[in-house]
Order: C-alpha cells, then sequence, then structure tokens
C-alpha cells in the first residue's frame, strides 16, 4: 500500500514502524531513571542503565533502517530535499539551545554580578568586588580561571583544521576519490578526538589543580554548562562522522547522493562555530 | 442548507480502502491520519484531567477558608492544570489537526516525516505519566506554578524532577514535530500551490513551526538549569553564587511569550477557515493576514518581560517592553478586521463551526484588549498577579485557542468520520460553554480589580459571592464538555443518521473537500494539480 511498494516515487511514505514506539519507552525509562538516581532512589541507576541500553537499540535499529532504505534506492529527489530542510531546522533548535547558556552567562557577566556589587546590596554583600570570574558573593572556594592561550587555544586550532580536513574530505567525495575521502575523514574524526581528550585533561586539570569546579558559583556553572554541553555535541558529532566514515568505506555514497556525510558535515562545522563562541566569549573575555 | 445529506457516490469508498482496522495499528502507525486521531483524543484525555485539576481548584475557591484540599494540593493543582493544559491538550490538539488536514490541505500523501511523525505523538504519553504520576510521589507535583520559578522550583521535592523531564520530553516532541511540519508545508504542496496560495491553516503552522522550534531549546536550556542548580550545586539562579532567580524568569518567558502565539497562531488559521466558509466569501486580505500572522510572531520575541514589570526591571525597560506589547495589538486588529469585513455582505449561516467562531471572534478580542490593559505598566503593577490576569489569559486560552479547537472539531470532524454531527446538540455545547465560561471568568476581572491575588486556595470574605459564582461556572463548563464528547462519540457512530459529502459545507474551498468522507486511509498518493 504505502509507497514502497513502488520506488523511489516522489514521495515516500515508510511502513509501520516499531521503532517510535521502543524510543518512547527508551525515554521514559530515561527519565525516571533520572528522576531515581537524582533523588538517590535504589532502582534509578538500574532503570537509568536500562534506558539507555533500549536508547542505544533503537538508535541502531531505526539509523540502521534508514540506511536500508536509503541503499534500497526509496529516496528520491523530494525527500533528499525533505531531509536537508529538516537538518537545517534541527541545527537551528541546537543553535537555540546553546543561546539559552550563553544568554545566561551574558545576563550574569552583565547584569546579576555587576548587580550583587553595587551599592544596592552593599547591606546584603559588603565586601563583594563584582569582578569577573567569580564565585558570587556567598561562595568562598577560590579558583584560578582556565587560561584561553594553552589548551583551550590548540583545541581551537584542532577543531577549525578538522573543518579543514573535513571539507577535503567532501571534495573528495564529490570528485569520486573515495580512498581520499577516506583518509580525510578520518583524520577529521581524529582530530575531533584529540579535542575531547584535551577537553576531558582539562576537566581534571581545573578540579585537581584550578580548584575550578562546577560548584564554583556562576562562573562555574556557566563555564561547565557551556563546555560540557559543547563537548556532548562535539561527541555526538564524532560518532555522526564515524558512522559515516563506515558508509563510506562500504561504497554507500555516490558523488551526487551523500547527504548523510553533507548532514553530519553541517552538524559538525555547527559545534565548530559554537566553540568559536565559546572560546571567544568563555575564554578570551 | 451547507450539509448535503446524502452522497451514494462516496458510500462504499473505505471499502475499496484497505484500512487496516486492527486496533494495534497505532502503536506502529505511519499514517498521518492515525496520528492525528491519536493526538486528538490523547489532547482529550489530559484536557478532562487538567478540567478535573481546574474543578479542584474552584471547589477550594467556592467559598472561603479551606474546605476541599489542603494548601499544598492546592499549588500542585494550579501548577499541574497550567502546565497539563498548555502542553498537553491544547498544543497536542492543534499538532493533531495539523497532522489530519495539513496532507489534506497541501495535496500531500502524508507528511514529510512519516516515522518520527508517530514518536512526536508517542513521546507524550510518557510525559503525561511523568506529569500525573508526580502527585503520587513523596513531596506530590510541583508545586511553584507552571513557570516554574525559582527558588521555589529549586526547593521542591522530586515531583519537580519528574516535571523538568516531562518538560524535556514534550519539547523533543514538539520540535520533532514542528520540523516535520515545516518540511511538509516547505516541500510537499501539490504542484502549483505557491506559497501564497497556502490555506491559512497552513500557513499559521508553518509559522507557529518556527516560533516553537526558537524557543523549545530555550525552554530546555532553562529547566536544565534548574535541573543542574537542584542536583548539582550549580548558582545560575542562587544569588550567592552570582546568579539570579530573574534571570530565570528572563530565559523562561523568552519561551513563554512566544508560546502564547505558539497557542493562538493555529486557532488564528482554524477561525481563517471557517469564518469564509460559512460567509461564503473568500478571506478578506490573505496577504494581509499573512504578514499580520509573521509580524506577531516576530514580536513575540521582543516583548518577554512584560510579564515582569514587578521584578525590578529598570523604567526604560518597563517603557520599551510596554511599547513593544502593545504594537502586538497592531498586526492582531488586523486579524480581527479581515475576520470582521470576511463576514461583511457574506451570507452567512451559523453552524456550529461558525457559532463558535464568533464566540471566539468576541471573546478573543476581549482577552485582547485586556492584554493591552495588562501591557501597561502601571496598571500591571497593581494587577500583577491578580485574577484580573487569570480572567485575561483564560479569555485568551479557552475563548481563544479551545473555542477555535471545538470549531474545527465540528467543522473537519465530518471529514474524519464521515458523519455529519447533530447540529442541534452542536449548537447547544455552544451556548452551554459561552455561557458556563463567561459566569466563570467573567467575574474574576472584578476580583482581580479588587485586589484578589491568584495562586491562593483561601481569600477574604470581601471576595465570596464572584467567587462562588465562578466556581458555579466552571462546573458548568466542565459538564459541557463531557456532553461534547458524547456529541463526538454519537458522531464518529453515525447518530445523525446524516452522511457527510466529500464538501459538507457548500462555502468551503480547499483540496481537504475533493477527497471523499470519511477521508480514505491513503489520499493524494498522486499529487493534485493546483491552478
Amino acid at each position: 500500500m504505502s509507497a514502497t511498494s513502488h520506488a523511489p516515487g516522489k514521495y515516500f511514505v515508510p511502513e509501520p514502524s516499531k521503532w517510535p514506539l521502543v524510543g518512547s519507552f527508551a525515554l521514559l525509562l530515561l527519565a525516571f531513571g533520572a528522576v531515581g538516581t537524582m533523588n538517590k532512589l535504589a532502582w534509578g541507576w538500574w532503570t537509568l542503565a536500562a534506558g539507555s541500553a533500549v536508547l542505544l537499540y533503537m538508535l541502531f535499529g531505526w539509523f540502521g533502517q534508514v540506511i536500508k532504505e536509503s541503499e534500497s534506492k526509496l529516496y528520491g529527489k523530494n525527500v533528499d530535499i525533505s531531509f536537508r530542510w529538516s537538518m537545517s531546522w534541527f541545527i537551528f533548535s541546537e543553535v537555540m539551545f546553546f543561546a539559552a547558556f550563553f544568554g545566561a552567562l551574558g545576563f550574569a557577566r552583565l547584569h546579576s554580578v555587576p548587580d550583587l556589587a553595587s551599592i544596592d546590596s552593599k547591606t546584603l554583600w559588603p565586601n563583594f568586588a563584582g569582578s569577573w570570574p567569580t564565585t558570587g558573593p556567598y561562595i568562598d572556594s577560590p579558583f584560578t580561571p582556565m587560561g584561553a592561550w594553552g589548551i583551550p587555544a590548540l583545541n581551537t586550532a584542532l577543531l577549525l583544521l578538522s573543518g579543514v580536513w573535513l571539507t577535503l574530505s567532501h571534495h573528495a567525495v564529490i570528485a569520486g576519490h573515495r580512498s581520499k575521502a577516506i583518509g580525510w575523514l578520518a583524520l577529521t574524526i581524529v582530530f575531533g578526538v584529540v579535542f575531547l581528550g584535551f577537553q576531558v585533561y582539562e576537566y581534571i586539570h581545573a578540579y585537581s589543580a584550578l580548584n575550578l569546579k562546577l560548584t564554583s558559583g556562576i562562573f562555574g556553572s556557566t563555564f561547565f554548562m557551556l563546555t560540557g554541553f559543547h563537548g556532548f555535541h562535539v561527541t555526538v558529532g564524532a560518532i555522526m562522522l564515524f558512522v559515516v566514515l563506515i558508509r563510506l568505506m562500504r561504497g554507500h555514497f555516490t558523488p551526487q547522493n551523500h547527504f548523510a556525510f553533507e548532514a553530519a558535515a553541517w552538524y559538525w562545522h555547527f559545534v565548530d562555530v559554537v566553540w568559536l563562541g565559546l572560546f571567544v566569549i568563555v575564554y578570551m573575555l | 442548507m451547507a450539509s448535503v445529506p446524502h452522497d451514494h457516490s462516496h458510500d462504499h469508498a473505505h471499502d475499496h480502502d484497505h484500512h487496516p482496522l486492527k486496533w494495534t495499528r497505532f502503536f506502529t502507525t505511519t499514517n498521518h491520519k492515525d496520528i492525528g486521531t491519536m493526538y486528538m483524543w490523547f489532547s482529550f484525555a489530559m484536557f478532562l484531567s487538567g478540567g478535573v485539576m481546574a474543578l479542584g481548584i474552584r471547589a477550594e475557591l467556592f467559598q472561603p477558608g479551606l474546605q476541599v484540599v489542603r494548601p499544598e494540593l492546592f499549588n500542585q493543582l494550579t501548577t499541574l492544570h497550567g502546565i497539563v493544559m498548555i502542553f498537553g491538550a491544547i498544543m497536542p490538539a492543534f499538532v493533531g489537526f495539523a497532522n489530519w488536514m495539513l496532507p489534506l490541505q497541501l495535496g500531500a500523501p502524508d507528511m514529510a516525516f512519516a516515522r518520527m511523525n508517530n514518536w512526536s505523538f508517542w513521546l507524550l504519553p510518557p510525559a503525561a505519566i511523568l506529569l500525573i504520576g508526580s502527585f503520587f510521589v513523596p513531596g506530590g507535583a510541583a508545586a511553584g506554578g507552571w513557570t516554574l520559578y525559582p527558588p521555589l522550583s529549586v526547593q521542591a521535592g522530586m515531583g519537580m524532577d519528574m516535571m523538568i523531564f516531562a518538560v524535556h520530553i514534550m519539547g523533543a516532541s514538539s520540535i520533532m514535530g514542528s520540523i516535520n511540519i515545516i518540511t511538509t508545508i516547505l516541500n510537499l504542496r501539490a504542484p502549483g500551490m505557491t506559497m501564497m496560495k497556502l490555506p491559512m491553516f497552513a500557513w499559521t503552522w508553518l509559522i507557529t513551526a518556527f516560533l516553537l522550534i526558537a524557543t523549545m531549546p530555550v525552554l530546555a536550556g532553562a529547566v536544565t538549569m534548574l535541573l543542574t542548580d537542584r542536583h548539582f550545586g550549580t548558582t545560575f539562579f542562587n544569588a550567592a553564587g552570582g546568579g539570579d532567580p530573574v534571570m530565570f524568569q528572563h530565559i523562561f518567558w523568552f519561551f513563554g511569550h512566544p508560546e502564547v502565539y505558539i497557542i493562538a497562531l493555529p486557532a488564528f488559521g482554524v477561525v481563517s477557515q471557517i469564518i469564509p466558509t460559512f460567509s461564503r466569501k473568500p478571506l478578506f486580505g490573505y496577504a494581509s493576514m499573512v504578514y499580520a500572522t509573521a509580524s506577531i510572531a516576530i514580536l513575540s520575541f521582543i516583548v518577554w518581560a512584560h510579564h515582569m514589570y514587578t521584578t525590578g526591571l529598570p523604567a526604560a525597560g518597563q517603557l520599551y517592553f510596554m511599547y513593544a506589547t502593545m504594537l502586538i495589538a497592531v498586526p492582531t486588529a488586523a486579524k480581527i478586521f479581515n475576520w470582521l469585513a470576511t463576514m461583511w455582505r457574506g451570507s452567512i449561516t451559523l453552524e456550529t463551526p461558525m457559532l463558535f467562531c464568533l464566540g471566539f471572534l468576541f471573546l478573543f478580542t476581549m482577552g485582547g484588549f485586556t492584554g493591552l490593559v495588562l501591557s501597561l505598566t502601571p496598571v500591571d503593577i497593581q494587577l500583577h498577579d491578580t485574577y484580573y490576569v487569570v480572567a485575561h489569559f483564560h479569555y485568551v486560552m479557552v475563548a481563544g485557542a479551545l473555542f477555535s479547537a471545538f470549531a474545527a472539531v465540528y467543522y473537519w470532524g465530518p471529514k474524519w468520520t464521515g458523519w455529519m454531527y447533530e447540529e442541534k446538540l452542536g449548537k447547544i455545547h455552544f451556548w452551554w460553554s459561552l455561557i458556563a465560561f463567561n459566569i466563570t471568568f467573567f467575574p474574576q476581572h472584578f476580583l482581580g480589580l479588587a485586589g484578589m491575588p491568584r495562586r491562593i486556595p483561601d481569600y477574604n470574605m470581601q471576595f465570596e459571592n464572584w467567587n462562588a459564582v465562578s466556581s458555579v461556572g466552571a462546573f458548568l463548563f466542565g459538564f459541557a464538555q463531557i456532553f461534547f464528547i458524547v456529541i463526538v462519540i454519537r458522531m464518529i457512530k453515525g447518530k445523525s443518521g446524516i452522511r457527510a459529502a466529500a464538501k459538507p459545507w457548500d462555502g468551503a474551498e480547499g483540496l481537504e473537500w475533493t477527497v471523499p468522507s470519511p477521508a480514505p486511509y491513503h489520499t493524494f498518493e498522486t499529487p493534485p494539480v493546483v491552478k
């Protein structure tokens, strides 16, 4: 009945699928698991682990099916345009997610911290200077801020270069040079993983040597939440690129038709741009 | 008469349609009609749940003193009533209409991402389980108001965590649904249907989906910060660590104000479909409707702090937000004018959908005017957090969004079910709802002007009379909605005995009326050509 039986038409309507339901069950478990874990209930971790397992099962199954459909040439030109629209809007939604945290950082630096040091707050916090970075007026746990020109600058170079390697790989795909494309893409992923390694090192350094923690007032809050969510997105992007790498090695992509590659590349450039924002606003300023 | 009694040519259309009748198909379906139907039933279930909470509130407020619920439970009821009605009832209702009608209106075989579409729906039940379940955990449900302001929301028990994750899940559902809707409208239109030929319902949903994608992630960020403040020692909303509880309000309302239009715009779309049909005239000022919708959406991003006049904004900020807010009245008034001009010299008949649209027009305009009153900073400082505000946004949310949702059910219901509803019962439902609604919420204006604060279980004796009236109205309104579900079930069962024609309304325009009623399981597998 649905369009899968006569392909590739203008439209594609998939057959009924269990994956949405499996995914919803996963999120139900994950939500209850997180609630349980955060409230230190005995079943929390187990539910969280079960939810993660179901989610992984769903991701493998669902994306596996999409790849299978794509390889069966069920996606025509029109579907390709739909994919392009949807990936663009998804990345826009991610931009707005980061905007909330950048907004929090901006609000704290430009408004709440200066306000807490203003004449209006002198009776409450007589000794608070309001300089940045700060733990805020009441948390007494001095830290050293993360300098911009050590690892963060190196990381900036790593991510920017990885974007270059990715573009070279894309050009190789378009030119039909598969082995070249594989090489550049692998290098992109290596740079991404090294970036993540440096981030982990930096976090350990922050906690052990700088006394800079998530609990270090508003600076620690914004620093770790912004870099943490960025690191998570780099991880997701690297996984996307890794899947694309495997598909590239299996010969899934043609010079004309390789939207999965492009979608992952768009995502990678997006995390790249977010990092530039982080480097300037969180580390440099 | 608008309804054509019997249309033999379509009697057996569904027999040839290979409709998979097994109910278990709903779990795995990729059919926009199935998914639209599920959205609507879910929405109605949540509407009843939220309604029961509202009646709990009104029962307590029937008299001064504490009679029915404890204050703690009262606060939980007000909080969950808000969240459940907004995220559980109204938004899914309009997403349900979008699922059912957009592919039919655009001439598409289904939504652009039919499988993800089903996930958008099936994320809602887990969120509902988290929300309703939170009443039964230690400490009870979230009780700080639906806006989840810290510090109350940081100090609350685990019910708040369940609320936070429910918001995350509903946000994911909304974002996926919106990406689907935008892609469908931009890419699956039938050949010849240019953007300026789109039905208004599609236009309003296009813009609504944009608002959702832009603001839901911001809400997700806000509640994530709440979560880390609660459990991981961050101090976003804690002045001791250099943060600020008011920061939450800014981030929340950056989502929250566009959210108002996320609810209102699809309602405008429905009304823009129905008024021309029953006036038997094309929509007056189509292009200006599109521009007005877009203007409202853009303005909605730059007015958020009018919810915060009493939090200590600088005077310059209050002035800016006051004038920016008043500006929204301009495109909204353009819409109201266009609807009136559409009816001007039309040959109007008053079937139930049209009645609900007229009710919408009167009452939404009133809600808009009280909104204009509240946009004035000096006035709002008096009225903030009083029942005047409660009355205002219920005129917008109930008489605005809910009435147009009812209108949509009566208008498109024959297309969904293949049967006409019973006109007399529909009219009773309308008048019953209209009168009960006004008995409930009109007196709340007086209460608010007299100074009665919102979100309190007990109140001064001086407010007794109007509260009693309001509570009576609320129960009347609640029973009217039980009556509504009876009407809908009778329509599904064909109790009117009148089969719906492909185009049951003689003034209706659009591709959705070119397919038989009930719409076959699969429609427009080859796209129609629009001239």
